[in-house]
């Protein structure tokens, strides 16, 4: 709860802000600060659960357990890793940079919502304050048509998911036996689920499917991506699309757990059409902006995983919460580079070791871990993912396809590498806009705890293992 | 009357509210239909209410009205979407003078 309140309050502070202070480094200041903040209260809240700071009755409408406190933590930390070392970029979009910093609040106020409901009105309340928000900061850059074209696309795209996630909630609620929409109430009635039911389910399953941008309902996610400011897509990419995630497993685990039976082999076919649609089309895109697009359509298939691997809860968090980290963390690293460099293409990154070895040698990390290449996070991720499937004992095609897709996927990463470190630069035009010695740091940071995950990856997982005394 | 009937109403009208999502070219359109879509689910979701509190009021005098309370939530949470929406349609206009979806074709190289 006290996330929620605390990003939304910091949100309207900021938009305020934006009327009386006019200077735009103090705004950004202030922006950090509530980030880390609100990492603060929402680790407070995970050690000191009987003592909230807005003591608020939510009835039943939330319950708040360790796995999705923590699931906002990495979030949190995220997104203040990514005002740490993108903020600057934000305030050359545009001249609103108040509200761009109050809305990225008030995202993560839905953030907040959608790894915490246990209603399905408040999942529904959650995917709204996470996307309406975002529909704005895509369209950011106003006199740009790409970002006009993303933001309407994204705009329409969504509006049309939520129509299906709507329909789709009152199809279970029809189908409830007492008329409530808690999601331990809508899978009641297990044995036999009526065709109402597994209707429910599976429009929630694609409108969900939507939000995370898994094929066959990808294709807004190239486009939008790619049309939005560099910055934005930054955040929709990593702390967006994991909270997603998130809404996605925990209704799944909680309600729909003992119907794995019916829906299970619609999931396997949606991840294996992700996998395969994810990484082909990536081999393609000369624009490396646009293939870090496609690889984020690629990298969930392998967090679908853990929607597989649900029976065995414990392996699925604690694979989901390494892969989202692994993500995470990665992108915004890869990301905050991309966002300082003038030309996007592949030839953009050509000799870019000898110029600056210390961004080459840390984005080569970032390509590594998403490459899931060991002794960095990224592998440790996919091999939580794997086993939990494996326990399973079914779908072993689909472990053989992801191992395949694996494959390719170091082929499309490594080409980046590779133009760093093999290729002669164009020479004289400068690649980088400034760059202060904060930036460098932050990027050392940030690949030091990719290769720390990488070797102890039980730092984290142990954590959601937290049993209080 | 069967809560089957307004099962088929409400699902026609969200299937009429697809199909213009999916053939429309112009975005003012499309976004009448999506609306066409949220209100399909209002209906539904009310009849489901009414078929609840029937069943239940002997038990609960107050079965059934939370699906009605969702209505309201939909309801405000649109007009949310559409306020968004129409802002980044008039932005899209001032650019290119055209709200046609046919535009929409310089992200596809």
């Amino acid at each position: 709860m006290n996330a929620i309140i605390f990003s939304a309050l910091w949100g309207v502070i900021l938009m305020l802000a934006g009327v009386f202070i006019k200077n735009k480094t103090s705004i950004r200041y202030l922006a950090i600060i509530g980030a880390a903040l609100l990492i603060l209260a929402d680790v407070f809240e995970l050690y000191h659960p009987e003592t909230p700071i807005f003591h608020i009755d939510a009835r039943n409408m939330l319950s708040f357990n360790v796995f999705g406190l923590e699931m906002n933590a990495i979030a949190f930390i995220s997104t203040l890793l990514y005002f740490l070392l993108s903020s600057k970029d934000i305030e050359k979009v545009g001249s609103n940079v108040a509200e761009y910093f109050a809305l990225i609040f008030f995202v993560l106020c839905g953030v907040a919502i959608v790894t915490s409901y246990s209603n399905l009105l408040m999942l529904f309340l959650g995917i709204e304050i996470l996307s309406i928000p975002l529909f704005i900061l895509t369209g950011s850059s106003k006199k740009n048509l790409k970002s006009n074209e993303a933001s309407l696309k994204y705009f329409l795209m969504g509006a049309f998911s939520t129509g299906i996630l709507l329909l789709g909630i009152a199809f279970l609620y029809g189908a409830s036996k007492n008329g409530s929409f808690l999601i331990e109430d809508i899978g009641a009635g297990k044995n036999t689920p009526s065709p109402l039911m597994i209707t429910g389910i599976l429009l929630l399953a694609f409108s969900l499917s939507f939000k995370v941008s898994a094929a066959p309902f990808h294709f807004w996610t190239p486009d939008v991506y790619d049309g939005s400011p560099t910055v934005f897509t930054s955040f929709m990419a990593t702390v967006v699309k994991g909270a997603a995630f998130v809404a996605f497993i925990r209704i799944f685990s909680n309600a729909f757990g003992d119907l794995q039976s019916k829906w299970e082999l619609i999931i396997a076919i949606i991840t294996a059409s992700t996998l395969i649609i994810g990484n082909v089309t990536a081999v393609f895109q000369q624009s490396v902006k646009r293939m870090l697009a496609y690889s984020s359509i690629a990298q969930v298939g392998f967090m679908l995983f853990s929607i597989l691997g649900l029976k065995f809860i414990n392996t699925a968090q604690e694979g989901i919460a390494l892969y989202i980290t692994a993500y995470s963390l990665a992108t915004v690293g890869l990301f905050a580079v991309l966002t300082k460099m003038n030309d996007h293409s592949l030839e953009g990154f050509n000799g870019l070791a000898k110029k600056q070895p210390l961004i080459a040698a840390t984005s080569t990390v970032f390509l590594l871990s998403l490459a899931g290449i060991p002794l960095t996070a990224g592998f440790f991720a996919k091999y939580y993912m794997i086993s939990a499937v494996m326990q399973l004992g079914k779908f072993y095609w689909l472990i053989i396809l992801s191992l395949v897709c694996a494959a390719i996927s170091v082929y499309y990463y490594f080409r980046i590498i590779q133009a760093m470190y093999f290729k002669e630069g164009a020479g004289t035009e400068v690649q980088f806009s400034e760059l202060s010695p904060t930036f460098e740091a932050l990027l050392v940071l940030v690949s030091a705890a990719i290769i720390v995950l990488g070797i102890k990856p039980d730092l984290l997982t142990n954590w959601l293992n937290l049993i209080y005394f | 009357m069967p809560i089957n009937y307004y099962i088929f109403l409400s699902v026609a009208l969200f299937c009429i509210g697809v199909a213009g999502v999916l053939t429309r070219r112009n975005a003012i359109i499309i976004f009448m239909c999506v609306e066409l879509m949220l209100n399909a689910v209002n209906l539904l979701l009310v009849a489901f209410s009414k078929m609840h509190h029937v069943a239940l009021y002997k038990i609960n005098p107050e079965a059934g009205i939370n699906g009605q309370i969702f209505v309201f939530f939909i309801m405000v949470v649109a007009a949310a979407e559409v306020s968004v929406g129409l802002a980044i349609i008039v932005m899209m206009y001032r650019n290119t003078h055209s709200v046609d979806v046919n535009f929409l074709n310089r992200l596809k190289h």
